[in-house]
């Protein structure tokens, strides 16, 4: 039996012999390159995720920020909030960039390559990750251009940047799963509105005070406002409490949910 | 013997709810040939080609392909096959090169040696001006041949086409059929699907006819044109309703039907008792026919012979 191939030339993807599921670290790092180099070129929608943000920050600090009384500046307030805001929408078009390889062509070269699921979608969270890096710098810089005075040691930062990319890992694989599940690049659009309703309902842009009472429940105890609370304490120097803990439990478990999520609906479809 | 064939397929089948769309297809390949599944629009080509890549599981049935199992060895399998569907499995958005070097990568090449194969394929088919320019702006035809060198940057010893010159031009067709007649005779198992008789007969050692999800002929293309007899007989008919009367005389026979025209055909092998003999059976009275031509059997011919058969047993 051991001439079963004897035909055969020899196949040369040494590399393969990686054991399933476990996918070559070089495929990992190949898709995250053409992922980041496809949302580079895509200028429109790169254009939007980087200056969509700055337009809603300045929409809310100089048209709303006046009638919204928070006790602080405003800008000092909603700053987290816009941050949190534009990562989800960041992250959300993963489901459209996700969506579109699976129903191209691609995606059949992909598989029959034997690229593992988790490098392709890897890949696409890895190019929401840097997008989101750097729309979250645009937005410091004009916030502090426009007047906000953050009061935060190395540390704060570090935990800052730390919090929001777990944050975008989080939101960006759920969008993955999201993805896999809907059937055009159009529906996938529409998961940009989850993160968008989620922070408004939270304490992102007003106090949770303020909100009818009936909505208190779901804005104290949904990931966006522990989220929000901890970017404030951290740039404002303020105590964290428990808000830091929940914040990551909140999107560590989002995480771990969507990968797995994610793992499941890709088997799903391709069978 | 058999475990020296390239695909070797057993009884596949597959049907999507109720629909069934294979009902038991047999294919042996021989390693280095030359194949073509030839079928019209809906036979299941694709899902056949699909099952023997690997990413559809057949509802029944067995194949080895590279001499693997497609259904417990599904990871060999994919160390040695390609696949190049119907529509450019490229992205738009980056260069040709670019495209390459990535699929280079993928196949387990570093640096280096992906820039290098990634260059060598570009050069092979006639890439290289275009090499820097995104995809996106490339003709139907440079995209065909790209995709093809993307399937061929990690060595497989078993090429899938999916019917790769569908929605080409002719000059563009031709093209690919000097880059497929190239690969072959090059180690390579080359397994095609196509709608095109005259692309089978070009490229192709043997052929497999496809029709409703089963195999209806299978051989050397000079097989199949055998199968059917070398000429073919053309009576035009008096009017419709002679057209009508002659076509219910003849049934099966016909191999051509073209009602606008009253012309029915009938193979034959063309020797003038043969035709005299026919003409007279068909239309004792001398009343139906109006005039007569004989030429020569086309593959079309066999393929709607063959492919009538079918239906007409359905």
């Amino acid at each position: 039996m051991s001439d079963l191939t004897a035909a055969m030339p020899a196949p040369y993807r040494g590399r393969r012999a990686t054991a399933w599921p476990f996918s070559p670290p070089g495929d990992y790092l190949t898709m995250a390159a053409r992922c980041a180099r496809l949302a580079s070129r895509e200028i429109d929608a790169l254009m939007t995720s980087l200056f969509l943000p700055v337009m809603l920050m300045v929409t809310f600090v100089y048209l709303f920020g006046g009638a919204i009384s928070t006790g602080t500046r405003y800008i000092t307030y909603v700053v987290p909030g816009v941050l949190l805001l534009c990562a989800g929408v960041g992250s959300a078009s993963t489901a459209v960039t996700v969506c579109r390889d699976m129903t191209g062509g691609i995606i059949d070269r992909f598989r029959a390559m034997d690229i593992g699921s988790l490098p392709m979608l890897a890949g696409h969270v890895a190019a929401s990750v840097v997008r989101n890096a750097a729309s979250s710098v645009l937005v410091f810089a004009v916030a502090l251009g426009i007047g906000f005075r953050p009061h935060a040691g190395p540390v704060a930062w570090a935990g800052v940047a730390g919090l929001l990319l777990l944050f975008v890992l989080a939101l960006s694989w759920l969008a993955a799963a999201v993805g896999l599940l809907v059937s055009s690049p159009e529906a996938a659009n529409a998961f940009m509105f989850v993160p968008m309703i989620v922070t408004y309902a939270s304490s992102a842009f007003v106090p949770v005070r303020t909100m009818p009472v009936w909505l208190h429940g779901f804005a104290s105890h949904q990931p966006a406002t522990p989220v929000i609370e901890t970017l404030r304490g951290l740039l404002l120097g303020t105590h964290l409490g428990a808000t830091g803990w929940q914040a990551v439990a909140w999107c560590g478990g989002i995480l771990v949910a969507s990968v797995a999520l994610s793992a499941a609906a890709f088997r799903h479809r391709t069978r | 013997m058999s475990n020296q064939l390239a695909i070797e397929a057993t009884g596949l089948t597959k049907a999507y709810g109720t629909t069934e769309v294979l009902g038991g297809v047999d294919l042996r390949v021989a390693p280095g040939s030359v194949f073509s599944l030839l079928g019209p629009n809906g036979a299941g080509k694709t899902t056949v080609v699909r099952i023997l890549s690997t990413l559809l599981r057949p509802d029944g049935g067995r194949a080895r392909v590279a001499g693997f199992d497609i259904a417990a060895q599904r990871h060999q399998v994919r160390r040695r096959i390609s696949l190049t569907g119907q529509y450019a499995a490229l992205d738009g958005l980056q260069t040709g090169a670019e495209n390459l070097r990535m699929m280079a990568r993928l196949s387990g090449l570093r640096g280096a040696a992906a820039r290098r194969r990634a260059g060598e394929l570009l050069a092979r088919f006639g890439l290289e001006d275009a090499a820097g320019r995104r995809v996106a702006t490339y003709s139907g035809g440079m995209r065909r041949r790209l995709d093809l060198a993307a399937s061929l940057v990690g060595y497989p010893a078993v090429i899938f086409l999916d019917e790769p010159t569908t929605g080409l031009d002719l000059p563009s067709r031709q093209n690919m059929w000097q880059v497929i007649g190239d690969l072959a005779g090059s180690g390579v198992t080359i397994f095609l699907t196509t709608q095109y008789l005259e692309e089978a007969d070009l490229l192709a050692g043997r052929v497999a006819v496809l029709d409703g999800g089963r195999i209806v002929a299978e051989g050397t293309t000079a097989e199949l044109k055998a199968r059917v007899a070398g000429q073919r007989l053309d009576l035009t008919l008096a009017g419709p309703a002679e057209f009508a009367e002659a076509g219910r005389r003849l049934g099966d026979r016909a191999t051509h039907r073209d009602p606008p025209a009253l012309t029915l055909g009938i193979p034959t092998d063309g020797t003038a008792p043969a035709i005299r003999a026919l003409l007279d059976e068909i239309d004792p009275e001398r009343a139906l026919i109006g005039a007569f031509a004989v030429r020569a059997t086309s593959l079309d011919d066999v393929f709607l012979a063959l492919t009538q058969k079918e239906t007409a047993h359905v």
